[in-house]
């Protein structure tokens, strides 16, 4: 098994490459990935702004994650199919922390390829701090909660400034409460940062509550597509609007409206005995 | 039946098996420690008293105190001195070759899809071979001088360093070393700071093996042909029917066993300190 083959994947920022030019922080033409037979990715075209926080939602192996790949040169793609103008920073569903090296090591190893190592470690420092875990420096990652590795998987992510965050379902595996403390940081730190964001995510509530756009993927293919304008502390669920994008966007990804419960009496209003003949689950998937 | 008896008194073989790297030494109350000293004094005192009323003969088993004024003697004369630091030397040089062999197979069998299939059938097969019975043919190769005694050292140190730190780095999450890419850490980095600190633990199980291997060879290759180190002092006491002497140096294999024992759990708490 080769575990490392040599890195040539990795393009550094160039001012001049087209992306840069167009004001976009990523640009995708025409990518096609596709696995022996299956055609994972088929000729995506997808531009992020600069400073702009893009939702990318689907089921299930409907590629996203392989588009975020993509972006995030972790897989070749054809020259020019695939073009990102700056940094890229990238979290994962899990934290993928080095257990081995502190929080803090863990952090100011986004920074290894810039030469001063206490300008690293004060970098590190300065971002832990932001995501919340200035007291954890010394701290090993075994010793932190799910929140706070997660945390620590964003700070490394954001050390490097990059001009464009690549978030991987990042926060699929917290609780629900700590999930919602996470979408508040995000905002928080994109404020601050104003750096590019591409969200992958199961979650149109999220989706909802954080981008600018939603993007639904199927098929391998980019569906539907829907610009929220309204500011991030206006977007209630019961907003009417979000309300309608939400029932939109759950539609274009194949869920149905939920049906009335049939074993509730519907004069009584009271629950009949159960029958075993539940729909099947279906969750955003 | 020296050999055998030699190599059942080595703790550091008898722990061949033991797998367990991390399992933190737990702070006990000095007065746990004490107890826990109650009954190898105690097993002493009924070795010294069976000797004492003669229930075990002398020709036999020497009692501790003899073996005692014994070591001392050996100690003054030198002549234990002497021969542990040869048998010391041996260890060494053998565990020294055969780990180094052994951590850069692992590499690069690890590394490359192509060094694993290169070496690791032979690795396997040659594994399989019951190593002590290479003692014959390594003294029709290398004659009876320290080479042979080395080389079954080597040998045996060599598998358990291989395996070991091949599975270490097999182990490693392909989704660490994915996060480490998209750190835009280079191939170096990737190696120095995700590969070999990721294989450490297991190859520290593996230097535990290979250093408790090394001493059980050193005791086969001195019995069987030598004319130095501690294995030729117990067989050169067998003729004699000292058996104070041969106690004497199994104790000193024994001391020896446990004290690389003891460095290489000193090398894993400090090392692995993460896994608290």
């Amino acid at each position: 098994m080769a575990l490392l083959t040599p890195d040539t994947t990795d393009s550094p920022a160039n001012p001049g490459d087209p992306a840069a030019r167009s004001g976009y922080v990523a640009r995708v033409r025409g990518h096609d990935r596709s696995f022996g037979d299956t055609h994972v990715l088929r000729s995506i075209d997808l531009d992020v702004q600069h400073g702009e926080i893009v939702a990318l939602l689907g089921r299930s192996g409907c590629g996203k994650s392989t588009l975020l790949r993509s972006l995030a040169h972790l897989d070749p793609a054809p020259a020019g199919e695939v073009e990102v103008s700056g940094r890229t920073g990238v979290a994962f569903q899990e934290p993928r922390l080095l257990n081995w090296r502190t929080v803090h090591q863990n952090v100011a190893l986004a920074l290894l390829n810039s030469p001063e190592r206490k300008k690293r470690f004060d970098l590190a420092e300065e971002t832990l701090a932001e995501v919340g875990l200035g007291e954890k420096l010394d701290a090993w990652p075994l010793q932190l909660s799910g929140g706070q590795a997660q945390r620590v998987s964003l700070a490394r992510a954001l050390v490097s400034n990059p001009a464009l965050l690549l978030l991987d379902e990042p926060f699929s595996a917290l609780d629900a409460l700590t999930r919602i403390e996470m979408h508040q940081l995000v905002i928080e730190l994109w404020r601050r940062h104003s750096m590019a964001i591409l969200l992958v995510t199961h979650d149109v509530d999220e989706a909802l509550a954080l981008a600018d756009r939603l993007v639904v993927m199927d098929g391998g293919r980019i569906g539907r597509t829907w610009e929220i304008t309204l500011p991030r502390s206006d977007r209630a669920p019961s907003q009417p609007d979000i309300a309608r994008t939400r029932a939109e966007v759950l539609g274009a990804l194949g869920v149905k409206p939920t049906p009335p419960n049939p074993r509730r009496d519907p004069v009584t209003g009271e629950l009949g005995p159960a029958h075993h003949s539940n729909p099947a689950k279906r969750g955003a998937a | 039946m020296d050999t055998t008896t030699a190599v059942a008194g080595v703790p550091a073989g008898a722990r061949l098996q033991e797998a367990s790297p991390t399992r933190r030494r737990r702070r006990r109350a000095p007065l746990h420690l004490l107890r826990r000293w109650v009954s190898p004094v105690a097993l002493v005192a009924l070795w010294q008293l069976a000797s004492s009323t003669g229930v075990l003969d002398e020709r036999k088993l020497a009692s501790p105190a003899q073996v005692a004024a014994t070591a001392l003697d050996l100690v003054q004369a030198g002549t234990l001195g002497t021969q542990t630091l040869i048998s010391l030397q041996r260890v060494g040089l053998g565990f020294a070759i055969g780990a180094s062999i052994g951590l850069a197979l692992a590499v690069v069998a690890g590394l490359s899809r192509i060094g694993e299939d290169a070496i690791d059938p032979p690795m396997q097969m040659l594994r399989t071979l019951p190593h002590f019975g290479l003692v014959t043919l390594f003294i029709i190769w290398f004659g009876i001088g320290e080479t042979p005694k080395v080389a079954l050292i080597a040998l045996g140190a060599t598998f358990p360093l291989y395996l070991n730190t091949l599975g270490g780095i097999r182990g490693i999450e392909r989704k660490t070393l994915e996060a480490a890419k998209a750190l835009h850490l280079t191939w170096a980095q990737r190696i120095r700071h995700v590969v070999i600190p990721g294989a450490l633990p297991q190859t520290l199980v593996g230097l535990r093996q290979s250093l408790g291997i090394a001493w059980l060879s050193l005791i086969v290759a001195e019995t069987i042909a030598s004319q130095s180190g501690l294995g030729y002092m117990i067989n050169h006491a067998k003729d004699f029917l000292q058996t104070d002497v041969i106690v004497v140096g199994l104790a000193v294999y024994s001391l020896l066993g446990l004290a690389t024992d003891a460095v290489v759990r000193y090398l894993e708490r400090k090392a692995l300190a993460w896994r608290s």
